[in-house]
C-alpha cells in the first residue's frame, strides 16, 4: 500500500487523488480510438493509397479500442450500476453528460462502416459456411446478400460518408476529452482553452503509433513482408502531428511559466519534485525530443527500408509512451497539488483492486484480444496466395 | 433551384438556432430556486477550539478523514513565511506553536461548504445528482450520484469528499435537516465565540441580516465567479 506523503497544506479532503490511473487509462484507450479511426479515414476519404493494406485493420482496431474506451470509467464510478443516469437523467450543464451521446454515436458510426467494408466477406462465409456458422454469418449479413457490383458502389458511397462524418466525430470525441478536463475552472493545471486541442493532436498520434507497431508485430506473426510505403506513410504523418502536438504542449507550459500567475509557484514544484520523471524526463525529454528528431531524419532522408522501419517503429513506441505519460502528468499531476496552492500529496497506483495496476493492464489489454478474435471471425488480412493470384 | 437552396439554408439556419438556444433553455430551467440563507464568518472572533468540526462530525456521521468543515490555523513570519496546518480539521484544537517561532500574526479561518449562487460543483454534475434547493441550499441526492467525483475536482474550495461508507460525492449541507426544523446548524449552534452566524438573509432579526448590510465582508477565491453564499469578517489576503 503507498503511504501518502504531504508538503505544505492541503485542504483536508485532499489528501487522496481521487481520479486514479483508471482516469489515465480512459483518455488513453479513447485517444488511440480517434488516432486509428483517422488513419482509416485517410485512405477511405482522403484517398492515401499508400495507406491501403491497413485501411481495414485501422479500422477494427478503432472499433475494438472503442468497445473498452468506457471501461476504466466504470471500474472507477463509486455505483457504475447508476453509470447510464448519464444518458437517461443527464444534466446538460455538465461536459460529462454529452459522452454518453457521442460515445454512442460514433460507436455505431464505426460498427456501422465495419459491417459495410465485411459485407462481402459476411456474405461469402454465410454462403460458404454450413450449419451453425453458416447461420451465424447469415445474422450478421443482417439479410443483405446481394454483392453485385452495383451494390458494393452503394456501399462503397454509404462508406465514405459515414468515414467523412467520422473524423470530425473522432475530433469531437477527443476534443472533448480534453474538454472535461480543460472546462474545469478549479484547477489551474487543467483550465486552458488549449487542452482539448492538445488532447486531439496526442490522441491521433498515439494512434498512428499503435497501428504502425501492431502492423509491424502483426506482419512478424503472418511471416509476411510489411508493406514499406505504407509505413513510410504513417511516419510522415506520425511527425507532422507529432511537431503539432509537442509544439503545443510546450506553449502550454511556457506561456504558464511566462504568466506567473500565483498558481506557478505551486505548479513549478509539481513539475520538478512530483513529476520530474514523468514529466520532464519522460513526457518532454526522451520521449519527444528523440522521435521528434529520429523521425525528421525517417522521413527526410534516405535509407534502406529496414532501417526507416526500425528507426520510425522505436519512435512509434516512444511516443505511445510519450502520450501515456501525458495523460498520467494530466490527470494525476492536477490533483497532486492543493486547490490552497500552498501543498503537494502524492499518488502510486496499486497493484491489486478494481482501480489497481493489474486490472488496467488487463483492461489494456483487452481491445487486442477482441481484434484476435475479431480476426478470426472476419479476416483483416488477405491471404499471400490470394494476394499472388490477384498480382 | 434556388428555393431549394433558400430553404436548405433556412433549415440550417433555424436548426443552428435550435442548437445554440437549447443549451441556454435548459440553464434558464435551473430557476426557481433563491438564495435565502447565508453563513457569516468571523475570523477575528475564532480561537480553533474545533469544537464546531466535532459537533458537525456528530451530527452529520462525517466518516474518519472526510471533513464537511475544518479549521486552518495561519501562521505569518516577520519574513512573510506563511505557515498553515489543519490538523484532524482543527477537530482535536491545534498545538501550541514551537518556542523559536515568533509570527507576527496568527489566525484561525473556518471553512465550510460555501452553497455557492453559481455552483460550479452543480454545473458539472453529469446526472443532476447535485442540485441547489429551491432555498438555496446546495445538496446531493445520494441516489442519483454516480460518483464520477467531477464535482470534488470542480468544487474550488476543497469542500467535497467521496464518502466511503455511502460511495457518493459528500459535502456540509449547511446542516439542512435541522434548518428545515428552524435550528441552527450544528456548528453554530457549540461555537463559543459567535464566530459563526447563519441565518435568512431578509430576515431583520436573524444574526446575519445586519451584518451583511452593514460590514465590509469578503469571499473565498471571488476570481472563480461561483460567487458564494458564506461570507468572512477579517478575512487575510493569505487565505485561499
Amino acid at each position: 500500500m503507498h503511504e501518502i506523503v504531504t508538503q505544505g497544506f492541503l485542504f483536508p479532503n485532499e489528501i487522496h487523488v481521487h481520479w486514479s490511473i483508471m482516469i489515465v487509462l480512459y483518455p488513453y484507450i479513447t485517444g488511440l480510438v480517434a488516432g486509428a479511426f483517422i488513419v482509416s479515414s485517410l485512405y477511405h476519404v482522403f484517398d492515401v493509397k499508400a495507406l491501403k493494406p491497413i485501411a481495414k485493420f485501422s479500422l477494427v482496431g478503432a472499433f475494438c479500442f472503442l468497445l473498452f474506451a468506457c471501461t476504466p470509467l466504470l471500474f472507477h464510478l463509486g455505483h457504475p450500476e447508476r453509470a447510464f443516469n448519464i444518458m437517461f437523467t443527464p444534466k446538460f450543464t455538465s461536459a460529462m453528460s454529452g459522452f454518453g451521446y457521442i460515445y454512442l454515436f460514433y460507436l455505431l458510426l464505426v460498427l456501422f462502416e465495419i459491417w459495410l467494408v465485411f459485407r462481402p466477406d459476411i456474405v461469402r462465409f454465410a454462403q460458404k459456411g454450413k450449419g451453425m456458422v453458416k447461420a451465424f454469418y447469415t445474422i450478421l449479413a443482417l439479410g443483405s446478400f446481394d454483392v453485385s457490383e452495383e451494390t458494393l458502389k452503394v456501399d462503397h458511397k454509404v462508406t465514405l460518408f459515414l468515414a467523412a462524418v467520422g473524423i470530425p466525430s473522432a475530433c469531437v470525441l477527443h476534443g472533448y476529452v480534453g474538454f472535461l478536463f480543460g472546462s474545469l475552472k478549479s484547477n489551474p493545471w487543467w483550465s486552458t482553452p488549449l487542452m482539448p486541442v492538445i488532447f486531439l493532436l496526442s490522441a491521433i498520434v498515439s494512434g498512428i503509433s499503435i497501428l504502425a507497431v501492431m502492423y509491424v508485430i502483426v506482419m512478424k506473426v503472418r511471416k509476411q513482408p510489411v508493406d514499406n510505403a505504407c509505413l513510410k506513410s504513417l511516419f510522415a504523418y506520425l511527425w507532422a502531428f507529432f511537431i503539432l502536438d509537442v509544439t503545443l504542449e510546450s506553449l502550454e507550459v511556457i506561456t504558464m511559466l511566462y504568466e506567473s500567475h500565483e498558481e506557478w509557484h505551486i505548479i513549478s514544484q509539481m513539475l520538478t519534485q512530483k513529476l520530474g520523471f514523468s514529466y520532464i524526463f519522460l513526457q518532454m525529454a526522451v520521449c519527444s525530443l528523440i522521435p521528434l528528431v529520429t523521425l525528421g531524419f525517417v522521413v527526410l532522408k534516405k535509407m534502406k527500408d529496414t532501417t526507416r522501419n526500425r528507426l520510425g517503429i522505436i519512435c512509434s513506441v516512444m511516443i505511445l509512451i510519450q502520450v501515456l505519460a501525458m495523460r498520467w502528468n494530466v490527470v494525476i499531476g492536477g490533483q497532486l497539488f492543493s486547490k490552497s496552492l500552498r501543498g503537494l500529496t502524492s499518488y502510486a497506483p496499486t497493484i491489486l483492486g478494481k482501480e489497481g495496476l493489474l486490472m488496467a493492464l488487463i483492461l489494456f489489454a483487452a481491445p487486442f484480444v477482441t481484434m484476435y478474435i475479431f480476426n478470426l471471425i472476419l479476416p483483416l488480412w488477405e491471404k499471400p496466395e490470394t494476394k499472388a493470384e490477384e498480382a | 433551384m434556388n428555393q431549394d437552396r433558400r430553404k436548405f439554408i433556412k433549415t440550417v439556419f433555424h436548426s443552428g438556432l435550435a442548437i445554440t438556444l437549447f443549451p441556454s433553455g435548459v440553464l434558464a430551467s435551473e430557476g426557481g430556486t433563491a438564495n435565502l440563507y447565508a453563513f457569516i464568518v468571523d475570523t477575528e472572533k475564532c480561537i480553533g477550539c474545533g469544537k464546531c468540526v466535532d459537533a458537525c462530525k456528530q451530527e452529520n456521521n462525517v466518516p474518519d478523514n472526510c471533513y464537511r468543515t475544518w479549521v486552518e490555523r495561519y501562521r505569518i513570519m516577520a519574513d512573510g513565511r506563511v505557515a498553515v496546518d489543519s490538523p484532524y480539521g482543527g477537530a482535536k484544537g491545534f498545538d501550541p506553536v514551537s518556542g523559536d517561532e515568533k509570527p507576527v500574526k496568527a489566525f484561525f479561518v473556518p471553512k465550510l461548504c460555501n452553497h455557492c449562487k453559481d455552483p460550479n460543483c452543480v454545473q458539472v454534475c453529469p446526472v443532476g445528482a447535485t442540485y441547489v434547493s429551491k432555498d438555496g441550499f446546495v445538496l446531493v441526492d445520494e441516489k442519483q450520484c454516480v460518483a464520477c467525483g467531477y464535482c470534488i475536482q470542480a468544487c474550488p474550495y476543497g469542500a467535497r469528499y467521496l464518502n466511503p461508507v455511502t460511495r457518493v460525492a459528500d459535502k456540509c449541507t449547511w446542516c439542512f435537516h435541522r434548518v428545515q426544523k428552524g435550528l441552527e446548524t450544528a456548528c453554530v449552534s457549540v461555537c463559543p465565540m459567535k464566530a459563526r452566524m447563519f441565518g435568512k438573509v431578509d430576515d431583520p432579526a436573524g444574526p446575519v441580516y445586519k451584518i451583511l448590510k452593514e460590514k465590509r465582508l469578503q469571499i473565498l477565491k471571488p476570481e472563480t465567479g461561483n460567487n458564494p453564499m458564506a461570507f468572512y469578517i477579517g478575512l487575510d489576503k493569505e487565505v485561499r
